[in-house]
């Protein structure tokens, strides 16, 4: 029984392993389904804070003009980790770091709608 | 009604809702006559219109363009009942004229605003705005500008959240980045005469009336608790109350803020969405100590008694937005939840509470519920909806 389980466990990690080759392959080139998604979330969730148009709420604007001098690093961390003191929550549990980077590059660069 | 408006009422009608569809009352078929009791608007924010419903037949009549940015559009309704003013996002103030289904007169009153509210005797317009930070007053006849209310402290100007109508046309609102109540009695709206309570706690995030217009509630994002001012006292003093309800624990990411709404009054208690926690707080009304609270299925966003408050209707935040559960507001137990759809973002109660509308965001659908057997009763497709305004509204304090 015992050993049953873990044969399990190892196909399971081995099951892991080929998921997250799969997702570093895929770094940078996310597919268009998933950056419409993004997009999505971001007008439409972070735009209860951000403001639906992204020019501010309870939130900083986050247009081009506004980011001009933030980097994507810089960005991609904030939405990430979130600013301590702040309402601006760590977005890490939902998005991965590569669509982190989408966003922060998409905002300085000018969202989509 | 004029006779073009009234072409166009009938016309929108019919088209909207299907020929033969509204039953003979509603639209006040053949006479051209209706009431308003049982109209609404909801706010499609992504192309900046309203779809204006009759919750009798559960049905849209007619959609409004031309309203801007509406991220987090609020209605509030004149005394009549005919005219809805929808604040957006992009500082505009919009009076829409329900029976003409039309912009009556539309004006850009800030940079970026929140919503706002109406005086009890129907003749201002108060708009709760984040750039410039402040309140501004119109004449809700016709928008004119009648004064601002700089929200500035030690130098420095305040987003506005929060703002409520009190009686005796007062407003009460909360400073955001200063930590202050003010109250603006607005006898002379010329020259609103101002109390301001500073050092209520830190990062106010939005406020609500008791609907009989005596408990003001801010609720905080910065520290576990809330500040109540009952406005019946002579001298009305802020005190902190459900403090430290978190206990110090971490709290979870909040990816959407609750907001405080007058729907959290129910029989002798008051429900509040916790920051950050996945429970509602139960205060007794009269005491403000707490008395209970409800593990919940996601952290909560709005917490709605039903207008009798024998139950209480919670939306919840991203990403778990797809739930709704109800309350017992007596033995503080969740007895119903279902799952309408993706992006639950808003409830409301027709005006005694038989129904309630609820709006599906990414279904592009409004579901309409029997509030007693929790049953479907029908749905109406509008775009991305967010906030449903009945004019159920414009006779209560606090909406």
């Amino acid at each position: 029984m015992a050993r049953r389980r873990s044969g399990r466990r190892r196909t399971i990690e081995a099951a892991l392993a080929v998921a997250l080759i799969g997702q570093t392959a895929s770094a940078g080139a996310l597919d268009a389904a998933r950056t419409r998604e993004l997009a999505d979330l971001v007008r439409q969730d972070c735009g209860s804070c951000h403001g639906m148009t992204l020019k501010g709420g309870l939130g900083r604007a986050l247009t081009p003009e506004r980011l001009r001098d933030a980097t994507t690093d810089g960005l991609a961390r904030i939405i990430l980790d979130g600013v301590p003191g702040t309402p601006m929550p760590p977005w890490s549990g939902l998005i991965t770091e590569e669509e982190a980077m989408w966003i922060a590059e998409s905002l300085r660069n000018g969202f989509p709608p | 009604m004029r006779r073009r408006d009234l072409v166009k009422w009938l016309g929108l009608a019919a088209g909207a809702a299907g020929a033969g569809a509204l039953p003979a009352h509603a639209a006040g078929a053949g006479t051209g006559l209706r009431g308003t009791g049982d109209l609404g608007v909801v706010v499609e924010r992504a192309t900046g219109s309203l779809l204006l419903v009759e919750n009798s037949s559960r049905t849209a009549l007619a959609r409004i363009d031309g309203l801007g940015d509406l991220s987090h559009a609020s209605a509030v309704f004149s005394r009549c009942e005919r005219y809805a003013y929808v604040f957006g996002r992009d500082g505009g103030l919009t009076k829409v004229d329900l029976l003409g289904a039309r912009i009556e007169r539309r004006i850009l009153q800030a940079g970026n605003s929140i919503g706002g509210a109406i005086s009890d005797d129907g003749r201002l317009i108060a708009a709760a705005n984040y750039d410039p930070g402040g309140v501004r007053l119109f004449d809700a006849a016709t928008l004119e500008p009648l004064a601002e209310i700089p929200a500035e402290s030690a130098g420095r100007r305040s987003k506005v959240v929060g703002l409520e109508d009190a009686p005796g046309r007062r407003f009460v609102f909360s400073l955001y980045d200063a930590g202050e109540i003010w109250i603006a009695d607005c006898a002379d709206p010329g020259r609103p005469a101002v109390t301001r309570f500073p050092g209520i706690g830190s990062l106010p995030y939005d406020g609500l009336i008791s609907s009989d217009g005596r408990h003001y509630i801010a609720g905080l994002f910065g520290e576990d608790g809330l500040v109540h001012v009952d406005l019946w006292h002579e001298q009305p003093k802020p005190r902190r109350i459900l403090a430290g309800y978190g206990r110090g624990e971490e709290r979870l990411p909040v990816y959407k803020m609750p907001h405080l709404e007058g729907w959290a009054h129910a029989g002798d208690r008051f429900l509040l969405p916790a920051i950050g926690r996945s429970e509602v707080l139960v205060c007794d009304a009269a005491t403000f100590e707490e008395i209970g609270r409800v593990p919940v299925h996601s952290q909560p966003v709005f917490v709605e008694a039903r207008p009798d408050g024998r139950h209480a209707w919670v939306n919840f935040a991203h990403p778990k937005n797809d739930t709704v559960q109800v309350i017992d507001t007596r033995t503080l137990k969740v007895i119903q939840e279902m799952k309408p759809g993706p992006a639950v973002l808003h409830m409301e109660f027709t005006g005694r509470g038989h129904e309630v509308w609820l709006s599906v965001r990414d279904a592009d659908r409004v579901d309409v519920y029997d509030t007693r057997t929790f049953a479907k009763v029908a749905e109406v497709p509008a775009r991305k909806p967010s906030g449903i305004f009945f004019t159920a509204r414009a006779h209560r304090t606090g909406m």
